[in-house]
């Protein structure tokens, strides 16, 4: 199966690692990403308000457009994921929100929430599945010490975002398992990393990812992952441990790494 | 004047302040609570008492970091995060963009690693 892909600014640019290993993955997996053409930027931040249409609209095209092909759309950045994901819900549920946007769009046929959203890491745990995906699996990477690390914005609202258990989550550390590393669970894993706050508060910020870090350090990890360029950005202001993006770990589990890079 | 404001927020929000017990929930899971003049929970008194002008001139309003811990937690469905954004929203059309964040300001702001997605996030936040 394909999938229609969203990118995201980020990962045009600052966050490139996280797109090429996990295009590269997914042929390695047999699947493809078929990025959206014309995409615009999500905005990074969910527009809150019942009133703000036209900043969801970039969301409802790139889903539009993927209900023209009949694929889910999949996402890797966790604030493209955040936000794509609850347009979709309000595109749903939401009728005021519905209709004003459907005003604006006026595709032929009213867009209401028909698009599945997923992230990159719900393919691999409910479609492709963790135990293909461990079969899968050239180079374990047995004996590495990794922490996941969430953030907000994949699992908040729960209620929305239905990836995991917001307070308990496990997904990421089923994937860690699955690429033959060994977890390690610590209590910080969902707490926020300051994000768009470092731009004019970095003291504020590297508070919060210094917490996180020894957090995690002090409960064996070696180094973390994430899937959010901004919590990567934040986490590495910290400098106590390493941060990848788990798609990098993915490839060089598949054996694909240097495929990827080259 | 001011029963305006308050429908505004209320509106904007989508929030019934009435529902909320005043458990304190949302500030305990607030990760800007020090940060916070006004702090989470409080947020909803204000709005009961009309006292929005109070709202609009809190710095709260420009520490909300978007994590939604105070949304999930919240055992009401109260929400502040959505007060707090509704008060943001009004300061932004109603004063214009003058307090927030300006593209002048970024050169100076920018280094080698910085994600586009901190500068997209922050200017939505911060700037309409």
């Amino acid at each position: 199966m394909n999938y229609s892909y969203y990118p995201g600014c980020t990962l045009r640019t600052k966050a490139k690692a996280l797109d090429v290993y996990a295009r590269r993955s997914a042929e390695a997996l047999g699947f493809t990403l078929e990025e959206i053409e014309d995409w615009q930027c999500c905005g990074g931040v969910y527009p809150m308000g019942s009133d703000e249409i036209a900043t969801k609209l970039s969301s409802v095209r790139a889903l539009c457009a993927a209900r023209e092909k009949g694929q889910p759309v999949v996402t890797l950045c966790s604030a493209c994921h955040h936000v794509l994901k609850r347009v979709n819900d309000d595109m749903k549920n939401v009728p005021k929100i519905r209709d004003a946007a459907n005003a604006y769009m006026g595709e032929e046929v009213p867009y209401t929430g028909e698009t599945e959203v997923l992230h990159f890491l719900e393919v691999l745990r409910d479609k492709v599945g963790f135990d293909t995906l461990a079969g899968k699996v050239k180079n374990p990477l047995t004996g590495r010490k990794i922490g996941a690390y969430y953030g907000c914005l994949l699992l908040r609202p729960g209620q929305v975002m239905g990836f995991d258990d917001p307070e308990n989550p496990k997904i990421i550390e089923d994937f860690i398992r699955a690429i033959g590393a060994e977890p390690v669970t610590y209590g910080m894993r969902n707490e926020c990393c300051g994000g768009y706050i470092s731009l004019r508060e970095g003291e504020t910020a590297k508070k919060m990812s210094d917490s996180i870090m020894e957090n995690a350090a002090d409960q064996g990890a070696e180094m973390l992952v994430t899937a959010c360029p901004l919590c990567m950005y934040n986490l590495n202001k910290s400098e106590k441990l390493p941060v990848y993006y788990f798609t990098e770990l993915l490839a060089e589990a598949l054996g694909v790494k240097e495929a990827a890079e080259a | 004047m001011k029963k305006n404001q308050t429908e505004l927020i209320r509106e904007i929000s989508g929030v019934n302040p009435l529902k909320c017990m005043k458990c304190g929930k949302c500030s305990a899971s607030c990760p800007s609570y020090d940060e916070m003049d006004i702090k989470p929970h409080q947020f909803v008194s204000y709005v009961l008492r009309d006292d929005i002008e109070a709202l609009a001139n809190s710095k709260s309003l420009w520490k909300c970091l978007s994590c939604f811990a105070c949304v999930e937690r919240c055992p009401r469905n109260v929400e502040p995060a959505k007060l707090i954004d509704a008060a943001r929203q009004l300061v932004i059309r109603q004063r214009g963009t003058e307090e927030g964040l300006s593209p002048d300001e970024i050169p100076a702001l920018l280094d080698e690693d910085m994600p586009q997605q901190l500068l997209v996030s922050a200017f939505r936040r911060y700037r309409r």
